[in-house]
């Protein structure tokens, strides 16, 4: 168990101390949280708060698990990193285990960050906050992160466990601003043309942020079709890594 | 706990690639307190062959036991006494070496301090430097002593002073014969010469897949023939008047180079001294003992090995049986070389720098063909 923990906390130590990694998982969607609620610029329903702040945590999960894990794994392939801890005590399922703990935890730090941001900016909980409805939100929107994060870490790992380095980190990043502009993240996915739109209601992301938009607005629970999309995703994405993942 | 066998164990071991095979039929075995050289030109064999031992990949045929067991199905029993030392990389590139060796001690039982391995092997410096920014000798060093964390009773040492200067590899050197002493089996994979001769007790050469000779330094020197004596000297010498004297074969391996087939005596250098002081001759390099490993590499392999392999390729005193007289000469052998007597070489002793052994290498290849 030692060994699990020690992992854990230098995944995580290397993480935070990532100047370029804290920028896409924290600074950038601080900012666009910020100035966007504040200039409303963009258009959007129901009030900017309520509806930029379940997106941009949305984009919170993306940045980490798709960009973060699957750049930093991709380079630790590469410099086999992963190859050398395959012959220590810790072995590859404590590995694996380790990073899925630093995620969480970085997930955890994104989420206070945000919320608290969002809350400096006037964003309340909608109306399921209190009473029973709280219940079934709250558990409705940590659902969705836990399989949204599934979904997107297997897609980083995807990638990381096959392609070079440094094209990983050149298609992580394109990957993550075609999700963000398909996402429904920044405003609502109805703006989109027909033809976009029907592809993102297939993606993980815009099922993410409108799961979470749901569960933390009005409505109080996630959509049948958001949970299809982010299930078959956080089934898939890690299934396809787990059979195609080289360490070496 | 004592772990029974032998401590590496390798029978009729197959490595294929596809079609391609990398290992075909080779045999090993290495036992605890000794340092196993694993000799061979790139592409040989060696890191297939190594890779196998340490539970990377299955064998496609033959047996490999690491103290008993099965590296691969065994593995999670194994790991714990390995220590293992790839070729290049292997740490966080954004770790330094204090926090990557406390990060693997955390992983064992009972490890080493962190802190005497980075004294250990020289790297308190560097203790908060990225791994990026590390040299390659410095990398070398930390991978070296991630190896030694869980102090393990089998080390596997691939090309472990590869690209490292010449104090590094001092370090290196004395690490492993630390670590010989202290009861462990070290496997080292290297293409360098002079890393078998200085730090094996036992050397396998492998050549495409195959164990082409094995045993002591001694032993793989019988195979170029028995003791010799050797110099260098002005060319085109009067040779049978000087193999009456030496009452032993001479040949004349290029020009100015010289073997005698005989054990070098005092007696017989000093005749051979008397007979070139009688013609005014000059003696600029003399060698006694067996043949250097070098020759004897080149003979199994065909003579087929990368430049880079025979860097350093100079013998030192320490190393050779005969208490011999060495490649010191290979440092002043040229012509302008300073001429020096048998007792002033003996005492000298002078490891030659790299790239100084062309008259020994044209010398063997000249042997091997005849």
């Amino acid at each position: 168990m030692k060994a699990l923990w020690v992992q854990a906390g230098a995944e995580l130590r290397l993480t935070l101390r990532r100047g370029e990694s804290l920028l896409l998982t924290l600074g950038i969607p601080v900012v666009l949280l910020v100035f966007l609620a504040l200039t409303k610029v963009l258009p959007s329903p129901s009030g900017q708060a309520r509806f930029l702040v379940p997106g941009i945590l949305a984009l919170a999960i993306m940045s980490t698990g798709l960009v973060s894990v699957g750049i930093a794994t991709a380079f630790e392939r590469e410099y086999q990193v992963l190859k050398r801890l395959g012959v220590t005590p810790l072995g590859r399922p404590r590995l694996v285990l380790a990073k899925v703990l630093s995620v969480v935890a970085v997930e955890v730090i994104q989420a206070a960050v945000i919320v608290g941001a969002g809350l400096a900016i006037g964003w309340r909980p909608g109306a399921g906050a209190n009473g029973p409805g709280a219940v079934v939100a709250s558990l409705g929107a940590l659902g969705a992160a836990v399989a949204a994060t599934c979904g997107f870490t297997g897609l980083g790992l995807l990638m990381a466990g096959r392609l070079r380095a440094d094209i990983v980190l050149a298609l992580a990043n394109g990957l993550w601003l075609v999700l963000l502009l398909l996402g429904g993240m920044l405003f609502p996915l109805s703006k989109l043309p027909s033809g976009l739109r029907s592809v993102a209601d297939a993606l993980p992301a815009a099922a993410l942020a409108s799961a979470l938009r749901s569960a933390m607005g009005a409505a109080g629970h996630v959509s049948g079709h958001d949970w299809l999309v982010l299930v078959v995703w956080a089934v898939v994405a890690p299934l396809a890594t787990a059979f195609t993942f080289r360490w070496e | 706990m004592e772990e029974p066998g032998h401590a590496v164990e390798v029978r009729s071991l197959t490595v294929r690639y596809g079609d391609l095979v990398a290992v075909d039929g080779l045999d090993l075995v290495a036992e605890r307190g000794q340092v196993l050289g694993l000799l061979g030109p790139n592409g040989a064999g060696k890191t297939s062959t190594v890779e196998v031992a340490e539970g990377y990949r299955r064998a496609a045929g033959g047996t490999v036991r690491i103290l008993g067991h099965d590296p691969f199905s065994q593995r999670r029993h194994l790991v714990p006494l390995m220590g293992i030392m790839l070729q290049g990389g292997g740490v966080y590139p954004g770790m330094g070496p204090a926090e990557a060796l406390r990060l693997f001690a955390g992983y064992y039982a009972n490890p080493e301090d962190p802190r005497r391995l980075l004294g250990l092997v020289g790297l308190e410096r560097v203790a908060r430097t990225p791994w990026r920014r590390l040299s390659g000798g410095e990398r070398q060093r930390l991978s070296l002593a991630l190896a030694l964390v869980g102090k393990p009773k089998v080390a596997f040492l691939d090309e472990p002073t590869a690209g490292v200067d010449p104090e590094g590899r001092q370090v290196i050197r004395q690490v492993i014969a630390d670590l010989r002493d202290s009861g462990a089996c070290v496997v080292l994979t290297t293409h360098e010469l002079e890393e078998a001769e200085r730090l094996a007790d036992v050397v396998y050469v492998i050549d495409k897949g195959r164990i082409v000779a094995s045993g002591s330094l001694d032993q793989l020197a019988a195979h170029a023939g028995g003791p010799t004596l050797r110099w260098q000297t002005s060319p085109e010498l009067d040779i049978s008047s000087l193999e009456a004297h030496l009452g032993a074969g001479v040949r004349e391996e290029s020009p100015g180079n010289y073997v005698a087939e005989v054990a070098g005596s005092p007696a017989v250098v000093g005749v051979l001294a008397a007979w070139l002081d009688e013609r005014g001759l000059p003696l600029t390099r003399l060698r006694v003992g067996r043949a250097p490993l070098e020759e004897v590499y080149l003979r199994l392999t065909g003579g087929g090995l990368a430049g880079g392999g025979l860097t350093g390729g100079g013998l030192t005193g320490g190393g050779l049986t005969g208490g011999g007289l060495t490649g010191g000469g290979l440092t002043g052998g040229g012509p302008e070389g300073p001429p020096f007597t048998g007792e002033e070489a003996a005492a000298g002793g002078v490891p030659a720098p790299s790239g100084a052994t062309t008259g020994q290498v044209a010398g063997a290849e000249e042997g091997s063909a005849e």
